[in-house]
């Protein structure tokens, strides 16, 4: 069984084995140069001194860690069953001495497993290559470049364990969605979809609910004031590398409260400076919510677990499919 | 005496509509099984119960012995080539032969090889480049070398030309003389199930209408010409299966267990074909509604 489950995933195996020996040459190659930037300097200066190649890998490496399991959803686990079914070939499979279960179990198990080493082979390649720029932007509030701390919702996918959970549950998933819609290329498409709501949908509404946000009241100043978008001020993150879930201005009795009326004609008349040492002056602070990146690994695992129970559950909806359902 | 295959009262239904219904069947082993009936009348669908691809709806079925589809132990028991004789289209010859030799536990390996070797198909073809009598020769194979006690056929020959037919069908009788298995393969074409089945199962509209020996059948049926009369005279014993009237001569088929000595009959044997032809026309009734019919007509 597990000869015929690799005779039949070789090839996309070895697609994904191919661009991963290449993107792991392109890492090792360019990492020599990162790490003696970083014996050289560090914070802040290590990131402005780094090359345009290097903010380029940063983000080509990046994607191919949120790439791998969306792919392995789509290409690896819609087909796996559907295919069987479209050409008949399950009724010559279930028809040899093993049964439905382990024929699913062996298939799933195996490339499942495939796909869960292929998301953390890069997950762990990339967060290794990109170790410096993380350290240095975890160490500063200040944001240099198109560098994120890893609390940040994109980057925190890209980086640790996280990857394994979402292959398991990508592959699961179009397996899922393939044995329901029973047509190879309507499930990918479904599959690819409801891949990217889920991962839309989790650091949206489910990570800043996984533990309570630390809330801190921080006086606004002219270093931390980031932008004023219609009535609401907002301030960059008052410990490095926190991932902020929401701030508000608060006035002297700790109300929130808008902008005073009074600070849209002051921004009209005399410089920024003023206006915001008028309303420091006056008693207001700003209140943020925010994950600190202390938190990093404890959110890793969090979702880690949440994602292969989830692929723990699509995995024994299937196999209850196959025994029950299909002819 | 060891039954292959037996059915009580088993039934299928696909949502709202039974596509198998009261099927009672009790076949020993050792025969090769012809099941006909026009295209839709469940026979697939009593296949892949047969084989356990299906779990019945109603009523219970053993297969050697076991619930089909019950385990390892039962799948190695019974062979299956399905409808079309799926194959793995990037598979190769000689991989399918690996296939076969991992996932069964009684897999004869010589057999398998000696056979591909004997059908001239060359192991390192991908299945996809075979014709469509390659490919159900190779999935026949595949069901051969399992050495299974039944092997079970969905319309094996359908896609073949009436050479490659005949061909399939000669070998498939001489590897179950050969390894005395027992065979149950279904058609629609009732010639070929003439040529290779010694028992035989005719299934009209989900129901079974006709199981037997095909020796006992032909000997307990017959045909009867004569001149024009009603048919609901006949003695006791002698059930009338079709009757067809020209002006002056009726012809009938009874099905009798004794011979008709009634010397204003011709009687003559009917052929398996015009037997089974008669019971797939038959409208299904009970006693009382035959005469009915006649009446009407």
């Amino acid at each position: 069984m597990i000869w015929l489950t690799w005779r039949q995933s070789r090839g996309p195996v070895a697609v994904v084995a191919a661009a991963l020996a290449v993107l792991a040459a392109v890492l090792a190659i360019t990492v020599a140069g990162l790490s003696q930037l970083a014996n050289t300097t560090s914070g802040t200066a290590f990131l402005n001194g780094l090359t345009s190649l290097d903010s380029t890998l940063y983000t080509v490496g990046a994607a191919a860690v949120l790439a791998v399991p969306g792919l392995v959803g789509v290409f690896w686990g819609a087909p796996l069953i559907t295919r069987e079914l479209e050409a008949g070939t399950h009724r010559l499979v279930w028809n040899q001495g093993v049964t439905r279960t382990r024929w699913l179990a062996t298939k799933l198990g195996c490339t499942g497993l495939l796909a869960m080493a292929a998301a953390g082979l890069t997950s762990l390649l990339v967060t290794w290559w990109a170790g410096p720029i993380d350290t240095a932007v975890d160490g500063t509030t200040a944001t240099v470049g198109f560098y994120f701390p890893q609390m940040f919702p994109v980057l925190f996918d890209t980086r640790g364990i996280v990857p394994v959970g979402y292959a398991a549950f990508a592959f699961t998933l179009g397996v899922t969605i393939g044995v329901f819609v029973r047509n190879t290329l309507p499930a990918m498409a479904a599959t690819l979809g409801a891949y990217l709501a889920v991962q839309v949908a989790v650091p949206l509404w489910l990570r800043p609910n996984l533990m309570a946000p630390v809330t801190t009241t921080t006086p606004i100043t002219m270093q931390n004031m980031l932008n004023i978008t219609g009535n609401s001020l907002n301030v960059a993150s008052p410990a490095p590398g926190a991932w902020i879930i929401a701030q508000h201005t608060v006035d002297t009795a700790g109300n929130q409260v808008g902008m005073p009326s009074w600070f849209d004609g002051c921004l009209g008349t005399s410089n920024v400076g003023a206006c915001v040492g008028r309303l420091t002056s006056l008693g207001y602070r700003q209140v943020v919510d925010y994950q600190p990146a202390s938190r990093f690994w404890t959110f890793q695992w969090y979702e880690l677990t949440i994602y292969l129970a989830l692929a723990l559950v699509l995995g024994g909806f299937c196999a209850w499919w196959v025994r029950r359902r299909v002819s | 005496m060891t039954y292959v295959l037996r059915a009580h009262r088993l039934g299928k239904r696909y949502r709202q509509r039974w596509v198998l219904s009261d099927c009672t069947l009790d076949i020993p082993a050792g025969h090769i099984v012809g099941l006909v009936g026009p295209n839709g009348a469940g026979k697939t669908t009593l296949l892949s119960l047969v084989s356990g691809m299906l779990s019945p709806t109603a009523g219970t079925i053993e297969v050697c012995g076991g619930r089909p589809g019950s385990g390892a132990a039962q799948l190695a028991k019974v062979g299956f080539v399905a409808q079309d004789t799926p194959t793995y289209a990037r598979l190769t010859v000689a991989e399918h032969l690996r296939l076969g030799a991992k996932l069964n536990p009684r897999w004869d390996d010589a057999l398998a090889r000696d056979r591909i070797r004997r059908l001239g198909l060359d192991p390192a073809q991908r299945a996809e480049k075979l014709s469509g009598g390659q490919r159900a020769q190779l999935a026949l194979t595949l069901g051969i070398a399992k050495r299974p006690e039944l092997l079970v056929l969905d319309e094996p020959v359908a896609a073949l030309d009436p050479l490659a037919r005949r061909e399939f069908l000669g070998d498939l009788m001489e590897s179950v003389v050969e390894h005395g298995l027992s065979v149950l393969l279904s058609s629609h074409v009732v010639s070929d199930v003439e040529r290779v089945c010694d028992y035989l199962v005719a299934l009209v509209a989900s129901r079974v209408r006709l199981a037997g020996e095909v020796d006992t059948l032909l000997a307990t049926h017959h045909r009867l010409t004569g001149a024009r009369r009603d048919p609901s005279r006949l003695p006791a014993g002698q059930e009338v299966i079709t009757v067809s009237h020209t002006e002056r001569q009726t012809t009938l088929l009874v099905r009798a267990d004794t011979p008709v000595h009634d010397p204003t009959w011709t009687v003559s044997q009917p052929g398996l074909e015009d037997l089974v032809l008669a019971y797939l026309t038959r409208p299904a009734m009970s006693g009382t509604d035959r005469s009915a019919l006649e009446v009407a007509r």
